[in-house]
């Protein structure tokens, strides 16, 4: 596995500028983004609804193509979508006429080389890191909104991507899931130590996830400051230390969401 | 268990209700025949090789056309939700002809085809095509933009992805269109039987229409009662496990 090496899973943003036509107006969902993550990084985007973190996600996983400015992923620049760049959504998007085990091996039927008992294994490795071998054989309607994501995490890890993008995977959970989650989260990253690009409005989930947590504002969507984040991990999202310093972006984000102050 | 002795307590109870009506007189067995007569004609049918014969011919016919309409429905349908082009011409098309009954093309089929197999093959296509091509596109516009998203992420693209998500995906739509489809194809040809009679084979339906010719009752009644059961089997043997499929993994019947 390549991504094991931590070599693999830079990426940089250059310029990245997205507007959005409607018939009424439009929106310029991204103003000018350039970001870098290195490789095995976390990184959260964090702001408001509206401000286009999305829409990067989007561009970075080659679902969307920006007007200027190119993402580059171990530095080829990024034409299309591919499965170095898997994507977790905020409705799982898992397939429901296939089982969890289908599911997950829908991403590694489509990786090379490997033989049909490795992607076996591979799959059943995965599904027993987030906990749910014994749902291998479930229907995706049986499960909860929790042990769905932990499928869509697998489906996503499964394949070995260099870069996993989140796209608000946890914003449809109820807190005490979610909580769980953010334990299985981290202790999977610090193992594998993929990069990953979580997308949330929620700053407690960010620091608690993070290494550098980028603070974005809306129309246009600009960063408008990034935060590093070196509390030590594994991090409880209640956490004093997480607290304080969600305060202190809270502070930030009112400066910048004021009105008047986004140019 | 219970719910099969139930069923089977309704129908002994409409039969027998149906064999008091006749025992209690008042009604010339030309119009209403007595169970008995009917399965007495059914079994004499069945011994004639006259009832196997008219039921081969109709069902090759039928499953034919119905194979055909969805095989041209299917891709249609698909091409239909994702070209807009196709979706302003051939969709527009199939939503109009979708309402057109289809016993409405058997005197076109007749004048185009003559009395021929060409003829029933038509308008058994043209009861089948329309809906299976609506049914489709909608199932194929109903589907989670998810799906394609995260699918096309994972490396699928073009024909995997029109297979193996596209098409599962817009299942639920696809089963209850492909039914529709069945149903409409089913009436069409037995419209087509009964009104067009052509040598190169006897369906049922034209058994149903000789025996309203010769006045035998017990005749017409075994003949429709054969073309329930034949509805009946045929939704039990192509569709329940579809429909089985679709509640087992969707964890519901249809969308």
């Amino acid at each position: 596995m390549p991504g094991l090496s931590g070599m693999t899973g830079a990426l940089a943003i250059a310029g990245v500028s997205k507007r959005f036509k409607t018939k009424a107006t439009t929106v310029q969902a991204l103003d000018n983004v350039s970001l870098a993550a290195a490789p095995g990084e976390f990184v959260c985007l964090l702001g408001p609804s509206g401000c286009g973190k999305s829409t990067l996600l989007d561009i970075i996983a080659g679902l969307t193509a920006p007007d200027t400015g190119t993402v580059f992923a171990d530095g080829e620049p990024v034409k299309g979508p591919g499965r170095h760049r898997l994507v977790m959504f905020q409705d799982s998007a898992l397939f429901p006429w296939l089982t969890v085990f289908g599911n997950v091996m829908f991403g590694l039927k489509l990786v090379p080389d490997l033989t049909s008992a490795r992607r076996t294994e591979i799959a059943m490795e995965h599904l027993r890191m987030v906990g749910l071998e014994g749902f291998a054989r479930s229907n995706i309607h049986e499960l909860s909104g929790g042990m769905r994501q932990r499928v869509a995490f697998a489906r996503a890890m499964a394949p070995d991507p260099r870069i996993l993008l989140m796209d608000e995977p946890l914003s449809a959970l109820d807190a005490l899931t979610r909580e769980q989650l953010y334990a299985d989260i981290q202790r999977i990253w610090m193992a594998r130590r993929k990069t990953i690009l979580l997308v949330t409005h929620n700053v407690r989930e960010a620091l608690c996830l993070a290494d550098r947590v980028v603070l974005m504002s809306a129309s246009p969507g600009r960063i408008q400051e990034v935060f590093a984040v070196d509390l030590p991990r594994p991090r409880d999202v209640n956490g004093l230390d997480v607290a304080e310093m969600a305060g202190r972006i809270m502070t930030a984000l009112r400066v910048h969401l004021a009105p008047g102050t986004a140019r | 268990m219970k719910r099969v002795a139930i069923a089977a307590a309704f129908f002994a109870a409409l039969l027998a209700g149906w064999q008091l009506l006749v025992m209690r007189g008042g009604f010339s067995p030309v119009l209403l025949p007595a169970p008995l007569d009917v399965a007495l004609y059914l079994q004499d049918a069945w011994r004639d090789g006259s009832l196997t014969t008219a039921t081969a011919v109709t069902g090759r016919r039928l499953l034919l056309g119905y194979a055909l309409g969805v095989a041209i429905g299917l891709p249609v349908g698909l091409l239909s939700a994702t070209r807009p082009f196709v979706q302003d011409t051939i969709g527009i098309l199939a939503l109009g002809l979708q309402t057109l009954p289809s016993v409405c093309w058997i005197p076109l089929a007749l004048l185009w085809f003559g009395q021929t197999e060409g003829a029933m093959l038509f308008v058994v296509v043209m009861g089948t095509v329309w809906s299976v091509i609506i049914a489709t596109e909608t199932g194929a516009r109903n589907i989670p933009p998810s799906y394609a998203r995260a699918a096309r992420t994972m490396g699928s693209e073009g024909f995997h992805k029109w297979t193996r998500v596209i098409l599962p995906a817009s299942l639920p739509y696809l089963i209850s269109g492909m039914k529709q489809g069945w149903a409409f194809a089913w009436r069409s040809l037995m419209a087509a039987e009964i009104y067009v009679t052509i040598l190169t084979g006897f369906g049922l339906g034209h058994l149903l229409h000789y025996g309203r010719e010769l006045n035998a009752m017990d005749q017409v009644i075994g003949i429709m009662l054969t073309i329930v059961a034949i509805g009946l089997l045929a939704d039990k043997a192509l569709f329940a496990p579809w429909e089985r499929f679709l509640h087992r993994r969707w964890g519901t019947g249809a969308p």
